[in-house]
């Protein structure tokens, strides 16, 4: 049995309703981001001490969930799993979403966002930002190209080009994103080349997470089948990844426990860092990591289909959390100007600089989640990126047929 | 070809017809933007020259805070000192926990001969002069705020609110960074002192050393040569333009 996608019918109130609903939340983050335009960052937490606050942490998180969302078309095409390629569409639109969710987010909390146009016409070469903007737009170019290679059957021959082009983009484009924390020589919580591959595994775990629960909620809002094949196999991905994310944590925590001069940071992020502990343990550890895991492989659970989805709600939360343990807590921690002095200044050196997200800079980060959701509601009816039916006769027949 | 086939064609024509009706003219209008540029101030910093900082530890009083007042006034700062208030220059008071002992030093933006400010700046607007001086091009600056992530320093001040009380030879705006310039404004009228050094030898300390380390006559140089002093976080190899005695 062949495969057939189509798209929504999308007349129904509920779809306008829920479409009306990502409009409304982009409109309520746009209004936020011009209230920083117009008051000035004074009105967001965000200080001299913190400078990245909570709009980095939807923006990277979606940034590197972007990436991510695009594996189970690369599953497809570049490592010719024939499984994967009714899934793949979908995947490609949830990356080319995430991304722009994210960038909206990171222009608009720019200091001069009216001059955004300056980062494509002013260019140093030696920033890593800079190779961002020409990974970011390479990035929305494979993936477009990608999915019009899957659609249009005139030019289905460069599918595999085009995949192939599209993952080792997205290779490039999370150590990109990685090493804008990885690069910066001055800060004790990155500094470290770690950080691209871990942010590249990161990006799996997030990517798949996202990938799975909107698929489960496209087809039950849609009422159409999609069967425990699809979601088993899925739902086993991600349990590697997550188990992946957590080995890749013990690793940079190893390093730093061995080394005496990063035991101070160490002490704030897993000892006494307040909130930063809370998050590393109780959101990243514990609800985004570990919790994710047993409800994914768990003989009581595993199999239920409200425990998956949960878990995937879990594995996105914990990876907020990481984000934000990462970019507010390793900003929180102080600069060391002289290891092992006591320092103190007017400037705040030499103590844990307080953070506080205010509410604008919380709904310009939702402004982003709303883009990617209006995209992806949007683009699913007008465009054939679902399968009809992705139930097991049909995924089943169409496995064994190759 | 279907009618949905077919009305879709048209709505993606549409679109992009949509697209590029709207993007052209406000493209236009961008360009200033984009094209923006700051006076060509380059004519007027040299490579012979090279300006750089000495201060003597130990002599900064402890306490004192002349400088940070001399470079408030001369720069248009607040000297407000809240975490979002902009501060170009702070004295920092360092103990050693295992001995008691300690010395007070002003910090401010080093003028790094590598200046990671610079490496990460997107646009380019974090770059250093011909004469060493590390400036933020308030024309192209998008306020990333990358480059406070990047100085080992914590030099550089992000600008939150709107400013209304600027000097008309210190242009400052909301939403771009900004430091220490080791007073631009003075050098370019052939001036050779800083305002934190004059307020600073006003005090009767003389802790500060201000003068062109590429010309072996200056003070500063003769000071250099003559007794030892560092860079702060000599590790990360910047040789960084400000250096200290005593630490």
């Amino acid at each position: 049995m062949q495969i057939e996608f189509r798209e929504l019918d999308g007349k129904s109130n509920a779809y306008y309703g829920l479409l009306g609903g990502w409009v409304v939340l982009v409109l309520v983050g746009l209004l936020s981001a011009f209230q920083m335009e117009h008051y000035g960052h004074i009105i967001t937490g965000m200080t001299n001490q913190v400078v990245w606050g909570m709009p980095h942490v939807f923006a990277v998180f979606m940034i590197v969930a972007a990436s991510g969302a695009l594996n189970v078309a690369s599953i497809a095409t570049v490592f010719g799993k024939k499984f994967y390629k009714p899934l793949a569409p979908l995947s490609a639109l949830l990356a080319i979403a995430l991304l722009a969710g994210g960038l909206t987010v990171l222009m608009l909390d720019l200091g001069r966002s009216d001059r955004v146009i300056v980062a494509m016409t002013h260019y140093n070469f030696k920033s890593v930002f800079a190779w961002n903007v020409f990974l970011y737009t390479g990035f929305f170019g494979f993936a477009a190209l990608y999915i019009w290679t899957m659609m249009d059957r005139n030019v289905s021959r460069f599918n595999k080009p085009a995949g192939f082009g599209a993952f080792i983009w997205r290779l490039m484009l999370t150590t990109g994103t990685g090493s804008i924390f990885g690069f910066l020589v001055a800060r004790q919580a990155y500094d470290s080349a770690l950080l691209a591959p871990m942010f590249i595994i990161m990006s799996f775990s997030y990517g798949l997470a996202v990938y799975l629960l909107v698929l489960m909620l496209a087809y039950r809002w849609s009422k159409r089948l999609i069967g425990d094949v699809v979601i088993t196999r899925l739902k086993n991905l991600l349990g590697v990844f997550v188990a992946a994310v957590m080995y890749f944590v013990l690793v940079y925590h190893l390093t730093n426990l061995y080394f005496t001069k990063q035991h101070d940071f160490e002490r704030f992020i897993l000892l006494d860092g307040g909130i930063y502990t809370v998050l590393f343990w109780g959101g990243q550890i514990v609800l985004g990591s570990v919790l994710p895991l047993i409800l994914l492989y768990a003989p009581a659970t595993r199999k239920s289909v409200n425990a998956i989805f949960a878990a995937c709600l879990l594995v996105v939360l914990g990876g907020l959390a990481q984000m934000y343990v990462t970019i507010i807590g390793g900003q929180a921690f102080p600069l060391q100007l002289f290891p092992g002095m006591v320092e103190t200044s007017s400037f705040y050196d030499g103590v844990i600089h307080p953070y506080t997200p205010s509410l604008v800079e919380i709904l310009l980060g939702l402004g982003g989640v709303g883009v990617v959701g209006a995209i992806v509601v949007f683009a699913v009816k007008l465009f054939r990126f679902l399968p009809e039916s992705l139930d097991n006769s049909v995924i089943d027949t169409h496995h064994n047929v190759h | 070809m279907s009618d949905i086939d077919n009305y879709r064609r048209r709505f993606m024509t549409g679109v992009v017809g949509v697209a590029a009706t709207v993007s052209l003219p406000a493209g236009l209008l961008f360009w200033q933007t984009a094209e923006g540029k700051s006076n060509d101030d380059a004519g007027l910093a040299s490579a012979k020259t090279r300006w750089g900082m000495l201060i003597d530890t130990t002599k900064c009083a402890t306490g004192c805070d002349a400088c940070v007042r001399g470079c408030d006034q001369e720069n248009g700062l607040s000297g407000k000192t809240s975490p979002t208030s902009p501060q170009w220059i702070r004295k920092v008071q360092v103990s050693n926990p295992s001995t008691g002992n300690g010395f007070s030093l002003p910090m401010m933006c080093q003028h790094c001969e590598e200046p990671p400010c610079v490496d990460v700046c997107p646009t380019g607007a974090s770059f250093k002069r011909a004469d060493g001086i590390v400036l933020v091009d308030r024309h192209i600056c998008i306020g990333c705020r990358y480059c406070m992530m990047a100085c080992p320093y914590k030099a550089r001040s992000f600008i939150h609110q709107p400013v209304t009380d600027q000097l008309a030879e210190v242009p400052r705006g909301q939403g771009c960074v900004e430091s220490c310039t080791f007073c631009v404004q003075r050098i370019d009228e052939g001036k050779t002192t800083t305002a934190c050094q004059d307020a600073c030898n006003a005090e009767g300390h003389q802790a500060i050393y201000f003068g062109d380390l590429k010309d072996p006559n200056s003070e500063i140089s003769k000071q250099l040569a003559q007794y030892s002093s560092q860079e702060v976080l000599p590790n990360l190899d910047l040789h960084t333009g400000v250096r200290y005695q005593g630490i």
